[in-house]
């Protein structure tokens, strides 16, 4: 199938001609370009996508040699197995629903044309990413979609908590960043290549389970993925980049972008059984980081930073499906948390944009009758997220959970904390549920989302509901995990535990037949409230550890002896300037005159010397 | 070479006289005409030296040399005067010093 490269030419050449119009176009054309062109590359996934699964067969496509310096000659390479075909076809047919949301969210903006080729510039990289055949291809989509994601957070920069939150993302996902480059730089002194499949063959060949090689190697790349995906401790930048455009969040910091370390653990999962600690690592990072965020989530009030919270939370089950050896239901979960959290993103957005831009759920309510097609696409997303029975969610997050209890050793423990993350997920979800959508009405919407904006949701809710019932051609991809032979009080119990989550938000929120407003108000239920909504002080931590001795180190060295030495040129030149400036009085006589008498000065050198 | 010989000396001081003439107008004249026509004295003055010089040697450097400074000279008053118009039209005066806007 040659159409390969027709993927990511789509929205990159997309990219590139609105770019160049650099804002001119009409917003007609901005927005078919922009949606047009992923629609494209969707199509072009589906046409690959029938192939493979008629066939089953991995393809591989080589556009030219990238660079060619003596042993390292990186291709512009694509490979397409079962594992790409689920991340493009997500990336693609995610992405065209919200570039179509898009264009009715964003027709009022005037910077259209710049929004469309963000999106359509992030949307290539990631294709990328995804296809991409070595790990220096993949770095430079992974690059780029973080340039997409800095551009695009900080979108509206004319508020200056805009640039500040894009930065933050930035400089933070930069530290795992600089760990992958590492990473790469290990692998491929160490291994000779960088092609995914040498690679790994070699590392199976070359390395034994448990040596130093591996693990050193799998936590630098761990880093990279930590960075990406906002697992801890280098999550602090996904609430914050909730400043950009809400269909922004939906597809970069909720459905594709910040699963891209997820794909990276996945995609190089034969180094990572080479390292048992990395992979260890890899499910105490995920269990920690769902606990930390659902419970950051409980105590939020603005409707975008619970979605965040809970976006991190479940990358953080994806993480511990990866570190139980359950590569296949950590992709699935991705898939329908991709759904699922498209539509809950893309809901709230519709509700932000009939409220005239309000984030605060506690200034909503009411919402059920208003907005009836935002409701029911909340309704279904929360249920998806909470993983309540036949939802896409449950499929998925029970999947993970019956894997965790199965790992001998530290199995039950995971298995006991992510059932408690799923509890708190229960709750949260439907926090925000009963709170925007029931009791009375604080704000009135004033226009209902139009058809641009329902297709999507509607869509989406589809996936959500039946998204469960997909069946993923990972078969070849990943080692086949075991049998699911736990014991049918395991599923009751994870049935339950979501069920409960809701019961609790119904008493806690709508039922108010538990005491939640005495509860806070009371000293240690208020500070607790404050420390969760603070993400658990962690910002302040991470200002006070490293922000703050950085800029006091900085404003100390700024006058250092070398600086000094240019400061003082600096100063003489200027002070010269200030003295012969004075020369120059515009009078012309003036100058005829010096002329003459530095010319005789100069005759009366010259005579004196040739005598 | 045949004529009226006048001696070399003659010549280059009755163009070291014209030379401080053109040199002191330029200095003293306040009139942006004076001082090109001043300006002019100057280039003949050189001229005539070489003039005179190449007779002496009996070169024709000395007259393609007179011939350059005249295309120069013709060339440099047609854009002085070119100058003069504007500053007048500026200025609505051709006194140069107060004709001035740089201040050091």
């Amino acid at each position: 199938m040659t159409a390969i490269w027709l993927i990511p030419l789509f929205p990159l050449a997309s990219a590139t001609l609105l770019l160049l119009s650099a804002g001119r176009l009409p917003r007609q054309v901005a927005a078919v370009l922009g949606a047009g062109s992923v629609g494209l590359a969707a199509v072009c996934v589906a046409l690959t996508a029938r192939a493979f699964l008629a066939d089953g067969e991995v393809r591989e496509f080589t556009l030219w040699t990238w660079m060619a310096v003596g042993e390292f000659t990186p291709r512009i390479a694509f490979y397409i197995d079962g594992l790409t075909v689920v991340m493009m076809s997500v990336i693609t047919g995610v992405g065209f629903l919200i570039h179509l949301y898009s264009v009715e969210f964003m027709w009022e903006d005037e910077s259209i044309c710049r929004y469309f080729a963000y999106m359509n510039l992030f949307v290539g990289a990631m294709l990328l990413l995804v296809m991409a055949d070595n790990l220096l291809l993949l770095y430079l989509g992974w690059e780029g979609v973080g340039v997409c994601s800095y551009l695009l957070v900080g979108f509206w920069y004319r508020d200056p908590a805009n640039g500040s939150a894009a930065r933050k993302a930035f400089v933070v996902t930069r530290i795992g960043d600089t760990a992958m480059a590492l990473g790469l730089f290990l692998l491929f002194t160490e291994l000779g290549t960088l092609d995914i499949q040498p690679l790994l063959a070699a590392a199976d060949s070359q390395w034994q389970v448990g040596d130093t090689l591996p693990i050193l190697a799998t936590a630098l790349l761990l880093g990279g993925a930590v960075g990406k995906s906002a697992q801890l401790p280098l999550h602090t930048w996904l609430p914050d980049a909730m400043a950009g455009p809400t269909p922004v969040s939906a597809l970069i910091h909720a459905a594709t972008m910040v699963t891209a370390g997820v794909y990276l653990i996945a995609r190089t999962f034969g180094l990572f059984q080479l390292a048992p600690p990395t992979q260890e690592a890899v499910a105490w990072i995920g269990l920690s980081t769902l606990l930390l965020a659902a419970f950051a989530a409980l105590a939020q009030h603005d409707i975008k930073r619970i979605l965040a919270y809970s976006t991190i939370s479940q990358i953080g089950y994806m993480f511990l499906a990866l570190g139980v050896g359950a590569y296949a239901s950590g992709i699935f979960h991705l898939v329908t948390h991709a759904f699922f959290k498209a539509l809950l993103f893309l809901a709230a957005g519709a509700v932000i944009h009939c409220l005239h831009h309000e984030h605060n759920i506690f200034r909503m309510g009411g919402l059920r009758t208003r907005l009836p097609v935002v409701f029911w696409s909340f309704l279904i997303g929360s249920a998806a997220l909470a993983a309540l029975p036949f939802t896409s969610g449950f499929y998925s997050k029970d999947a993970i959970l019956l894997s965790a209890w199965e790992l001998p050793g530290i199995g039950h423990w995971l298995w006991a904390g992510g059932l408690l993350g799923a509890l708190l997920t229960g709750i949260y979800s439907f926090r925000l549920v009963f709170v925007v959508f029931f009791g009375e009405a604080h704000t009135q919407p004033d226009h209902q989302p139009g058809w641009k904006m329902s297709l999507p949701l509607a869509v989406l809710c589809v996936l959500s509901l039946v998204g469960g019932l997909l069946v993923l051609p990972l078969g070849n991809v990943f080692p086949p995990s075991g049998h699911h032979a736990a014991g049918h009080t395991i599923e009751y119990i994870s049935i339950g535990t979501p069920l409960l989550g809701l019961l609790l938000a119904y008493l806690l929120f709508l039922g108010r037949q538990l005491p939640v407003d005495r509860l806070v108000d009371s000293a240690p239920g208020r500070n607790l409230r404050n420390f969760w909504l603070s993400g658990w002080r962690i910002d302040q931590l991470y200002d006070a550890l490293w922000v703050r001795p950085f800029t006091s180190l900085s404003r100390w060295w700024r006058n250092e002896p070398v600086d000094r030495i240019y400061n003082a040129v600096v100063a003489f030149t200027q002070w010269a300037h200030h003295k012969l400036a004075a020369l120059q009085t515009g009078e012309l006589r003036w100058y005829a005159t010096t002329m003459v008498f530095g010319l005789m000065l100069l005759l009366a050198i010259m005579l004196r010397n040739a005598t | 070479m045949n004529g009226l010989q006048i001696p070399m000396e003659q010549v280059l001081a009755l163009a070291g006289i014209l030379f401080s003439c053109g040199l002191l107008g330029l200095m003293l004249r306040r009139n942006i005409i004076f001082m090109l026509m001043s300006l002019e004295v100057m280039l003949n003055a050189a001229a005539l030296a070489f003039v005179a010089a190449g007779a002496k040697w009996s070169q024709a450097d000395g007259q393609i040399i007179f011939l350059l400074i005249l295309t120069v000279a013709a060339a440099e008053v047609a854009v002085g005067l070119g100058l003069v118009l504007q500053i007048q039209r500026r200025f609505k005066t051709l006194d140069m010093d107060q004709a001035r806007r740089l201040r050091g």
